[in-house]
């Protein structure tokens, strides 16, 4: 985990090693200064020479500018770095998602994916920049007072090692009975918010089934074992402070009643003793620093691990070593197929998918909730590989293929569909980067969204919300329609993407489909037998298995399960929506 | 984004802010943190007890022994014992007030959790439809994190430091009224520097803030469209985009840290600056007698000089986290402060029982049998009218913003036991309209009554009580799937619930989880269909059993023949109670009593049973 977040150190390497280097520095100052204030009150004072006051008060005032100076340049070079690994993180995760297959995005949530890259990161952040500054920090202090302490009086000196001991001791209790409390403590807190975001993104269930007083009840109880795990843990870590305080009284005492007697035997001077009562403060404060950065780090130690987590996984999928760059045409095969989500766990999605569709053909695929449609829909595209068999495009296993080369080629517009922000052009570019806005309005007349772009006062220029929460779901399918009409595919596959276009406009489209594009091999995954009826073949899928693969005359002579479905539908007439509706659309407030 | 960009207070906001704070502390832990002021008085008082001791150390102790024939240490001895209890005094105010610092921050942070969920249960819907989820998550995780940080550490922190200065200073007056004077300037230039360093900082944490924002948002939007990126093999534009504004952030975030690193080693240095010059006047003044400054004062006053440069410093390292968390403070009471849900009802929804003369009472079991409790105010008396379910509205206007109406006119009866179908385009009004009945919003204009009796008349809870809904966005929550079906009613029996299940269809896909019932949800069911969720949620709505159902698009995702199964247990269910359906599908609402055809908010058309002989 330790490896896999400092190699995104990477540019950074100087400036992470310069802030501890200037911290050495400002360190050595703060040494020394106790040093030269025992000198003033020695040399200076007791022997009543001023002029040595003045040379060591002016000695005292260039180190203290020289610490300030190191002290700036060390947490100048430790914010630089810090943020710099912060960025480098986020850019590392990002970019990893970027090469992630679908069954690796599946994996994770957006909640999940966002907190790593937001909270998880500031927390290594906070950690990196502290450890940077302290851990050179505490541990050299603790050195550098101590050879100052033996350097001025060794006898003296051997206190320190015993409180050393005893603190040592008392923090290694201390760490280890909260570590495990704390990683229990973060678990709950994570349950915490799930349970919070679950609340907000709920309220409706939760007020239509009046479950306020039953949802505050289940969130007290949470919050009171997160009460009870925290005090758990703190309560321990109150011991930090009054134990470190039992420590530095204990020497200051026995200092004292040492240093007096050294002082009669005159084997120390005053001034020596006051400055080691300032070297015992330094030794123990190093040591609470020490302690600090144990805890800091076991609570960041879980962020790291989940950031590792992404930055370490596998994608599933690789691109050949030699792959095809051009999709000759848009045939379609399956091999023998069997396909699951989670390879190897017996569930098998898809079974012995054996199609052959030609280049041109439209396809329609039909279906009960869970059947495999989407799955089987996916698979041309080469969104999830499958288990044995082959899927083929073009003649060539799709995994012969650069991907880009295959997606450019195979247009999806999936089932649970996204706009970004930005204007409706900016959303249809996505399809073709460089394309005009004649292009664009083009493929807009073609998934029947021109109309309704069109009568929006911005046109083209239309600013779509984050989500396209601003356009009804209707609208939104047929954009995302256009956006892939864009692509000018071999294969368009839309995977139940007009459920929400009424019938008539459903219609429109794949008529235009017909007319405009007769080359383009066309996979419609729907709902609705209105939107298969007329497609050269319609294959039905049952539990995972082709139960039927024929035109709709056929079907309805041979397929039970077509039948059935057919007539569940048609009893009255398909959909109500009215081609009428059309014409009244605006854009939502 | 925008709470966190609202990062700007006034000085008196953050003051109010404060005070609300420490209100809540002080509101359970009145004394307890009575206790924990005296206890970090005396810790104070140890420490101090133990540098005044350094002063009669030397000149009181020390001195005479170097100076006497024999040395005498049971003196020293008696000192140090007295010192030691001092000491040991300290420690134990130090340990007390520590733990029950503990008590005091988690207990607050507990209670105003408790609270800000509470309230935020209580606010209405249109609250959620006008505020970022991500807005609101980001009160419960960042801004009472904050709050953690103030409590358990800049407030004892500040205190232990302000009652450190002030004994200091206390008693370096007793000892040297110029050198204090010196001290004093630095202790004022330390301040001045802090603020100075502090009023930059706060400006690119602002900024950093607001480049957090911005990249948080982005990348919320594009991970949630990674599968989209994919396919558009969009990879590397997004990764573009995504480097600048991380970028940003990066330069904001290295500004705003590298002013808060700065400010301990100039804080510290002054302090030594200001340790210097107290040395070498101290000592001009000592060597010459002046004001009668011993060797010994001088020792200690500069202990003293360092023990109170030190609290100045750290109170200005606090000053960032405390404006902080006071802006994060200003967020939480926002979000409680917003005004909840009104309710005026005073009628309620109870189980009912029928009497052999027609009347009905009121009986604590179930019996399938509903009544409107109805309390008069006039002359006190209450009369039960039997729950039938017959919902009319009466010229009703609704705008979810106002001045933008989006329902006109709405004229509607649904005589009970009728089944009532509403259809139309994305948009038409037709999930407003369902909404209006259980009162998630309310009307503008206009009259909706059940059995007679106004809708605002009743108590939300009960009305809500008495209508099943099933949404159009699924939710199901984070438990096994009976949890999830015994939502719907939580004293339902295993039994029940199955048969529910059973009814939904849901049986069947249940089963064959890998632990059947008890299989664990997370994240809103995302191991679930689309279509399995539906079929959850009806379940769930089947489970209440309730007088009156809502199906809002509930069987979209469910492919038809599933749906005739699910229809068929849920007509045998509600046979003779009311119930609305909202579909897109004809084979959904092919049964209805009467078709009422949205569009634009109005009703344009409406079909009594043209549909019948078709099921």
């Amino acid at each position: 985990m330790v490896k896999t977040i400092l190699a995104q150190v990477k540019q950074y390497k100087s400036a992470s090693l310069l802030a501890p280097l200037f911290t050495a520095g400002e360190v050595l100052m703060e040494v020394l200064i106790p040093f030269v204030t025992a000198s003033i009150i020695d040399k200076g004072i007791e022997a009543g020479n001023i002029r040595q006051v003045y040379l060591y008060g002016v000695v005292m005032l260039l180190m203290a500018f020289m610490s300030l100076a190191f002290g700036v340049l060390a947490g100048r070079y430790a914010a630089k770095a810090s943020s710099g690994l912060a960025c480098n993180l986020r850019e590392g995760i990002y970019e990893k998602v970027q090469t992630f297959a679908f069954s690796n995005i599946d994996k994770y949530s957006t909640a999940g994916l966002v907190t790593r890259m937001t909270t998880d990161v500031t927390n290594v952040q906070n950690a990196y920049q502290m450890i940077l500054r302290i851990a050179v920090r505490a541990p050299l202090m603790l050195i550098c007072s101590m050879v100052m302490c033996f350097f001025i009086n060794i006898r003296l000196s051997t206190i320190f090692l015993a409180a050393i001991f005893v603190l040592a001791i008392a923090l290694i209790f201390i760490m280890r009975r909260t570590t495990p409390v704390f990683s229990e403590v973060f678990r709950k807190y994570d349950d915490l918010n799930a349970s919070v975001q679950e609340n907000v993104s709920a309220i409706r269930v939760v007020k239509a089934f009046v479950r306020e007083d039953y949802e505050n009840a289940k969130f007290q109880k949470a919050a009171e074992k997160l009460y009870r795990l925290f005090v758990k843990a703190e309560s321990t870590l109150a011991l930090n402070n009054p134990v470190m305080m039992l420590v530095v009284y204990g020497c200051i005492l026995a200092i004292s009643w040492f240093g007096a007697h050294f002082i009669v035997a005159g084997e120390l001077s005053t001034g020596n003793l006051t400055s080691l009562f300032s070297y015992v403060m330094s030794v123990l404060m190093s040591l609470m620093m020490l302690s600090m950065i144990f805890v800091m780090i076991t609570m960041s130690a879980a962020s790291g691990r989940r950031i590792a987590e992404v930055l370490n996984e596998v994608p599933d999928m690789a691109d050949p070593t030699q792959p095809e760059n051009t999709v000759a045409d848009g045939s379609i095969d399956f091999n023998h197929v069997d396909f699951s989500y989670k390879h190897g766990s017996g569930e098998k999605t898809l079974r012995d998918i054996d199609l052959h569709i030609r280049s041109g053909e439209t396809i329609g695929i039909i279906g009960g909730t869970g059947c495999g449609k989407s799955s089987l829909a996916n698979l041309v595209s080469r969104l999830y590989d499958v288990d044995s068999g082959s899927v083929c495009v073009g003649g060539k296993d799709v995994r012969s293929y650069e991907l880009e080369a295959l997606r450019g080629q195979v247009a999806v517009v999936l089932q649970k569909n996204v706009l970004f922000s930005g204007t409706i052009l900016d959303n249809l570019r996505w399809g073709k980067e460089d394309a005009t806005i004649e292009e664009c309005a083009e493929a807009c007349r073609l998934a029947a969204a021109a109309a309704f772009i069109e009568r929006f006062p911005d046109g083209y220029e239309t600013w779509v919300e984050q989500g396209g929460t601003n356009l009804s779901g209707g609208q939104r399918q047929r954009l995302c329609i256009a956006r892939a009409l864009l692509k000018k595919p071999k294969i368009l596959i839309l995977d139940d993407s007009t459920s929400a276009v009424d019938t008539a406009t459903d219609a429109k489209i794949r008529e235009a489909f017909a007319k405009k594009i007769p080359g383009t091999t066309k996979l419609i995954v729907a709902q609705r037998i209105s939107s298969v009826q007329d497609a050269d073949r319609i294959l039905v899928l049952d539990g995972g298995t082709v139960n039927g693969f024929d035109t709709h005359e056929n079907l309805l002579k041979t397929n039970s399960i077509y039948r059935e479905i057919y007539k569940a539908q048609t009893q009255g007439g398909g959909d109500f929506d009215q081609p009428a509706l059309e014409g009244k659309e605006g854009v939502l407030a | 984004m925008t709470a966190q960009g609202k990062n700007k207070m006034s000085v008196g906001q953050q003051i109010r802010a404060m005070k609300r704070v420490l209100g809540y502390m002080l509101k359970n832990y009145r004394f307890s943190f009575f206790i924990v002021v005296v206890c970090i008085l005396g810790s104070a008082l140890a420490t101090l007890r133990g540098t005044l001791f350094m002063q009669s150390l030397i000149d009181d102790y020390i001195v005479p022994l170097t100076q006497a024939q024999t040395a005498d240490y049971s003196a020293l001895a008696a000192a140090l014992i007295s010192v030691a209890a001092a000491y040991g005094i300290g420690i134990l105010c130090a340990y007390s007030y520590n733990r029950i610092m503990v008590n005091i921050s988690q207990g607050t942070m507990r209670s105003l959790r408790i609270e800000l969920f509470s309230r935020m249960e209580t606010l209405p819907i249109r609250y959620f439809d006008t505020h970022a989820h991500g807005d609101i998550m980001s009160v419960y995780t960042n801004d009472v994190d904050t709050l953690r940080q103030l409590m358990s550490q800049s407030i004892p922190q500040v205190i232990n430091s302000g009652v450190t200065i002030l004994t200091s200073f206390a008693s370096m007056l007793l000892l040297d009224i110029p050198l204090t004077i010196i001290t004093l300037a630095g202790v004022g230039v330390m301040a001045f520097a802090t603020s100075k360093i502090a009023a930059k900082s706060s400006v690119y944490f602002a900024r950093q803030q607001k480049d957090l924002g911005a990249v948080n948002g982005y990348i919320e939007e594009m991970m949630d469209g990674q599968k989209v990126v994919k396919i558009f093999c969009h990879e590397a534009k997004s990764l573009d985009q995504f480097r600048k504004l991380n970028d940003e952030l990066r330069e904001s975030a290295d500004k705003a840290n590298t002013f808060s690193n700065i400010s301990m080693p100039v804080n510290a240095n002054l302090g030594n600056i200001s340790y210097v010059l107290c040395a070498v006047v101290g000592a001009v003044f000592a060597l010459n007698g002046y004001l009668g400054l011993t060797l010994g004062a001088l020792v200690s006053f500069l202990t003293l000089n360092k023990n109170s440069t030190q609290p100045v410093s750290q109170i200005s390292q606090q000053l960032n986290s405390i404006m902080m968390a006071m802006a994060g403070a200003q967020r939480i009471f926002d979000l409680m402060d917003e005004q909840p849900e009104e309710d005026n009802g005073y009628v309620e929804l109870v189980h009912a029982k029928e009497n052999p003369d027609g009347t009905l009472t009121e009986t604590g079991e179930r019996t399938g049998l509903w009544a409107w409790k109805h309390p008069h105010r006039a002359d006190g008396s209450i009369t039960y009218k039997k729950l039938e379910g017959g919902i009319t509205f009466d010229g009703v206007d609704f705008g979810y913003e106002e001045g933008k109406i989006v329902l006109h006119g709405i004229k509607l009866y649904a005589t009970p036991g009728q089944k009532i179908a509403f259809v139309g385009s994305t948009g038409a009004g037709k999930t407003t309209i369902t909404n209006l009945i259980n009162r998630f919003y309310d009307i503008a204009d206009g009259k909706i009554r059940c059995d007679g009796i106004n809708i605002n008349k009743i108590k939300k809870a009960d009305l809500r009580r008495s209508l099943g809904m099933v949404l159009q966005d699924t939710h199901l929550f984070t438990g096994t799937v009976m949890d999830n079906i015994r939502y719907g009613r939580l004293d339902a029996t295993d039994a029940e619930c199955l048969a529910a299940a059973k009814l939904a269809n849901a049986d069947d896909f249940i089963r064959r989880l890998p632990d059947g019932y008890q299989t664990i949800l997370t994240g809103d069911g995302a191991n679930l269909s689309q279509g399995q969720r539906q079929l959850l949620a009806i379940a769930r709505a089947a489970v209440a059993d309730p007088p009156m159902l809502i199906l809002d698009e509930a069987t979209s995702s469910i492919d038809t023949r599933t749906e005739t199964l699910v229809q068929q247990g849920m007509d045998r269910l509600m046979a003779g109670r009311t119930t609305f359906v909202i579909a897109h599908r004809l084979s959904t609402v092919k049964n209805a009593d009467c078709i009422m055809v949205l569009e634009q908010g109005r009703i344009i058309e409406r079909e009594l049973a043209i549909l019948t002989g078709s099921g």
